[in-house]
């Protein structure tokens, strides 16, 4: 069977020739969660934006291919492609609050896009959307539905969003810092729903994170990413048990929780990042070569 | 949360106002056969300035007062009215149609289509616009189309400058990109995701538009250059004023009441009509 998501080598640059993506390469299999982790520009929104199709104009993706379900993304007229990622991928996004269309109400913004791009019916839409808000733990689903975005709190928000997300039967989520814009508090209840959806669902989800708990919460299998190259990857579990890259296990020691939940955090280790440096230097001086 | 958005809904003043006013010179410029006392045409050198109904030597009937060639001045600002009504919406509508289609698709869709139009309204912004007024008039001939036309043609770029702004702005939202990721269109996501964003603001600058056209229409008949028949005009009238000043201020002065009443009731208007269909600010 093949990957659900299935990324090669693959590299961006910016208009200024700057590299973004370094041969990225990972995989997420039918149902599984994959962690995407890595500090602050290190690349996993762009990694997100380029599956998802939605990179910004300025980024140009130079080599590499994405296979969604076996199809090649980057065959495909773009037309085809908006379909199939359409119809086989959902986003949850960031912030709940610039997700949302501030002129439209609840209801139209969920169900449209049943309708329109499934070509579901009205009602079916709406039942399906009902089904979905009772599952992200919402009991009032006639006052949400004729809800605008301002008038529900962050976590309403970010619930409408996952019940939107697995609305149309996504076979892959990419989830992008789905908790870091919300309360302590109702951030452990948004994981906890997504965990519980996506098992449900049987989903597979790309779930990017700076947050070393989330990923031990949440994933099977894990990515760290720095500066737009993917220095490790293994199972979850094995990860936390023995990281073999520096570079993670700075991470892991800058993250007080899995050393001394008192100690304060603390920077990444100055050797850590010119090891880093000198790696990403020569994976650049290599890839130029070929390239010019 | 219902309860105060409906006592502040009670309680906007200036909407009342401004809309009262506008309803009122409307209603009279629609109705203006059947609720003027006189004739406006009509002229009587029995009657000539006569003053308005609380001075000494007021006639019953001439409210406020005559004009030098005894003409009822309240009638001619009422019939007056229609010319102004008729600019306003027609010249309005058409340079928001036009302004603001531009603006959505330069803003929304960027590139070389932004580039084309931004260019057009630079060069369009560099005429002064009263200038450009009279000028389009001589060229396309008075009457009341020119001045319709004249309008559009200069103030459309005001609709595409802010419009344009704003639905650049809209383009960068995350909604928008989610809806590129379901795989909506682009035509569908301008129509669908940023329009209704961009509508408060259309309505703001409609209205204030048809303002300006009242005072443009003013100008133009105050410089006779708008319509070509002795239909009263309220620049034509302030034109008339002018020259009886000192015998007869109240033709000058009712007019410009008029006239700055109605501009600043568009404006008000707009503005808390924007505030109103503003999901966000409501
Ligand atoms: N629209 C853009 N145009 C050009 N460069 C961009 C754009 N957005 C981001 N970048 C750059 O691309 C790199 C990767 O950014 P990205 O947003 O993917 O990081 P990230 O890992 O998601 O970080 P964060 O945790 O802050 O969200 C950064 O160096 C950033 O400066
Ligand atoms: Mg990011």
């Amino acid at each position: 069977m093949s990957a659900c998501l299935d990324i090669a080598n693959l590299s961006a640059v910016l208009a200024n020739g700057q590299r973004v993506l370094r041969s990225v390469s990972l995989t997420v299999q039918p149902g599984e969660v994959r962690a995407l982790v890595g500090e602050s520009g290190a690349g996993k929104t762009m990694i997100g934006k380029a599956v998802l199709g939605v990179l910004p104009s300025s980024v140009r993706i130079v080599e590499g291919d994405m296979r969604l379900e076996g199809e090649d993304l980057g065959k495909l007229q773009p037309k085809a492609r908006r379909t199939l990622i359409g119809a086989r991928t959902a986003l949850i996004p960031q912030d709940p609050l610039t997700a949302l269309n501030p002129s439209r109400r609840i209801g139209p913004q969920m169900t449209d896009r049943l309708v329109r791009i499934l070509g579901w019916s009205g009602d079916k839409a709406d039942k399906r959307v009902r089904q979905l808000l009772d599952e992200v733990q919402i009991r009032d689903p006639d006052r949400v539905l004729k809800s605008y975005p301002h008038e529900l709190s962050g976590g309403m928000r970010q619930r409408v969003l996952i019940a939107a997300a697995f609305a149309a039967e996504p076979r892959l989520i990419v989830a992008d810092e789905p908790t870091t814009a919300l309360d302590v508090t109702v951030q452990k209840q948004i994981l906890r729903l997504i965990a519980a959806l996506q098992r449900e669902h049987g989903t597979a989800i790309l779930f990017v994170t700076h947050d070393l708990g989330v990923v031990a919460k949440i994933s099977q299998k894990v990515s760290v990413l720095y500066a737009g190259k993917v220095v490790e990857e293994a199972e979850t579990a094995d990860l936390f048990a023995a990281p073999r890259h520096p570079y993670t296990r700075a991470l892991m020691a800058a993250t007080p929780r899995y050393t001394d939940p008192f100690a304060s955090l603390k920077p990444v280790d100055e050797t850590v990042l010119a090891g880093l440096a000198a790696e990403i230097a020569a994976a650049d001086q290599a890839w130029r070569r070929p390239h010019g | 949360m219902d309860e105060a958005r409906i006592s502040r809904r009670g309680l906007s003043p200036r909407l009342w106002l401004a809309g009262g006013w506008l309803l009122l010179a409307l209603l009279a410029a629609i109705f203006a056969p059947l609720v003027a006392p006189q004739d406006p045409l009509a002229q009587d050198l029995m009657l000539e300035r006569l003053p308005p109904f609380w001075l000494d030597g007021a006639e019953p009937g001439y409210w406020l007062g005559t004009d030098s060639l005894g003409r009822d001045l309240l009638s001619r600002l009422i019939f007056g009215g229609r010319i102004a009504f008729i600019v306003a919406f027609a010249a309005a509508i058409a340079a928001c149609l036009v302004g603001s289609v531009l603006g959505l698709i330069a803003g929304y869709f960027g590139g070389w289509a932004d580039r084309i139009i931004s260019r057009i309204v630079d060069i369009w912004m560099a005429f002064p616009p009263v200038l450009f007024a009279i000028l389009l008039v001589a060229v396309l001939g008075t009457g009341l189309s020119s001045v319709i036309l004249a309008i559009a043609i200069i103030d459309w770029t005001r609709f595409c400058r802010v419009i344009r702004a704003e639905a650049m702005g809209q383009s960068r939202m995350d909604y928008v990109e989610n809806a590129r990721i379901a795989g909506y269109g682009r035509i569908g996501i301008m129509l669908r995701e940023v329009l209704p964003n961009v509508v408060p603001s259309i309505v703001a600058l409609l209205s204030l538009e048809m303002g300006i056209a009242v005072i443009v229409e003013a100008i133009l008949s105050f410089v006779n250059l708008s319509i070509a028949t002795d239909d009263p005009t309220w620049g034509g009238i302030i034109a008339e004023g002018r020259l009886s000043i000192h015998q007869a201020w109240w033709v000058l002065v009712f007019p410009l009441i008029t006239l700055i009443l109605t501009v600043l009731s568009f404006s008000q208007f707009g503005e808390a009509l924007k505030t109103r269909f503003d999901p966000v600010l409501r």
